[in-house]
């Protein structure tokens, strides 16, 4: 813990990869304050990315069947709050991920190679679906980790509380059937040692 | 200056605080498959760490500017089996896709092509449940819908009390966490 200190001070800070997660944390926690107390609106994503993919249905579908949709009605795409915000967690990563020298095409990730081999195809395949139930999921119950995860529990919602709860289950069973009990090699240090070298 | 701000000037906030979070998802290696997945094989606990940490800081900071005055709340309302069942699908495919809905548009703008396609999947999800939408509105969101309840009110235990409980469950769990797998310093300033 002596460590936080010592970097958070040090010009490394900018460029380092990684900081404390019990920062990262905090920091979110503070940013938690500003967008309740300054803009009234929580962190959240993937009601945004409802009026995304309306924008992507409208050639096909129409205006007309946008708007007699029943969820759509309610989600119209739009310039508003939320796509400004995702348009600036998009720069926000880019700028960070340039400055640390993180930036780099990966197409199979360490831990996902390791376990089911280099072949894109297969991962991107699982990719799809894996992002289509991520959000077909975080839609059915109000949120994803940010709107019901984070900012649901903060708030003592037993909605994002049973998200939290629930997703983590899931997930660990998911987690258990894909790459089982086995110890693995690739861990977190050396995925990130692996792409030092490529950038 | 009166708040909430809107207008105008929320877009431009928007994009300010949208890009801090980018930038603490990218710094805190959670816009990373590796990161994620390994958290669900409990070899890696940045994602408990900064999540747990965010909740109770953000929690009570919430909490003081509600009961000040100074924001309102947004509670989404527990339909349970909606919640239940999205959260199960939901958990499934986080570890399939690798990232969450934010992680993933953060791991894009890195340079991720397969957050990318996964990015597709997303809105083709968000397609899909719009189409589905009456049907599940009806069957399944209407099931156990207890309204926009939070822990205090169905507990009966105060929210500074709740607090105190998470705040303590967190320095429990992160201190045996920095017993048994430590925080991993930082390449940069060792």
């Amino acid at each position: 813990m002596n460590q936080t200190a010592k970097t958070a001070c040090c010009s490394g800070f900018v460029t380092q990869s990684r900081w404390n997660p019990y920062l990262v944390g905090i920091g979110l926690g503070l940013l938690s304050w500003a967008v309740f107390g300054i803009v009234n609106n929580p962190l959240g994503v993937t009601t945004t990315l409802s009026q995304w993919a309306g924008a992507v249905a409208e050639p096909v579908i129409g205006a007309e069947g946008l708007r007699t949709n029943a969820y759509w009605a309610k989600e119209l795409p739009k310039w508003d709050y939320g796509t400004f915000f995702l348009i600036g967690t998009f720069f926000g990563a880019l700028v960070g991920a340039a400055l640390s020298r993180d930036l780099r095409i990966e197409v199979v990730p360490a831990v996902w190679r390791e376990r089911f081999g280099s072949s894109p195809a297969k991962r991107l395949v699982v990719a799809f679906v894996g992002g289509l139930l991520a959000m077909y999921g975080a839609r059915m119950a109000g949120g994803c980790t940010s709107g019901n995860g984070l900012s649901g529990s903060m708030q003592l919602a037993v909605s994002g509380w049973t998200f939290f709860i629930t997703m983590f289950a899931t997930g660990l069973a998911t987690a258990w059937l894909m790459f089982g009990r086995r110890g693995s090699s690739v861990r977190a240090s050396s995925a990130e040692s692996q792409k030092e070298r490529v950038a | 200056m009166t708040l909430p701000i809107t207008g105008n000037a929320s877009l431009v906030l928007a994009v300010v605080f949208g890009f801090i979070f980018g930038l603490l998802l990218q710094r805190g290696r959670v816009a990373d498959y590796n990161t994620i997945v390994n958290q669900f094989r409990f070899k890696d606990f940045t994602v408990l760490k900064v999540m747990f940490t965010a909740i109770v800081v953000g929690g009570i900071g919430v909490l003081v500017l509600h009961q000040t005055g100074h924001a309102a709340y947004h509670i989404k309302p527990a339909n349970m089996l909606g919640v239940v069942l999205g959260a199960g699908i939901f958990g499934i495919g986080m570890v399939t896709y690798g990232y969450c809905p934010g992680t993933g548009i953060a791991a894009v703008a890195t340079g991720s092509v397969h957050a990318l396609v996964g990015f597709a999947g997303m809105l083709a999800g968000g397609i899909l449940y719009a189409l589905s939408f009456s049907w599940v509105n009806e069957h399944i969101l209407s099931v156990a819908a207890l309204g926009k309840v939070r822990l205090p009110d169905v507990t009966g235990i105060a929210d500074w009390v709740w607090f105190i409980i998470l705040a303590a469950i967190a320095a429990v769990v992160f201190f045996a966490i920095e017993r048994l797998a430590p925080t991993q310093k930082s390449p940069v300033g060792q």
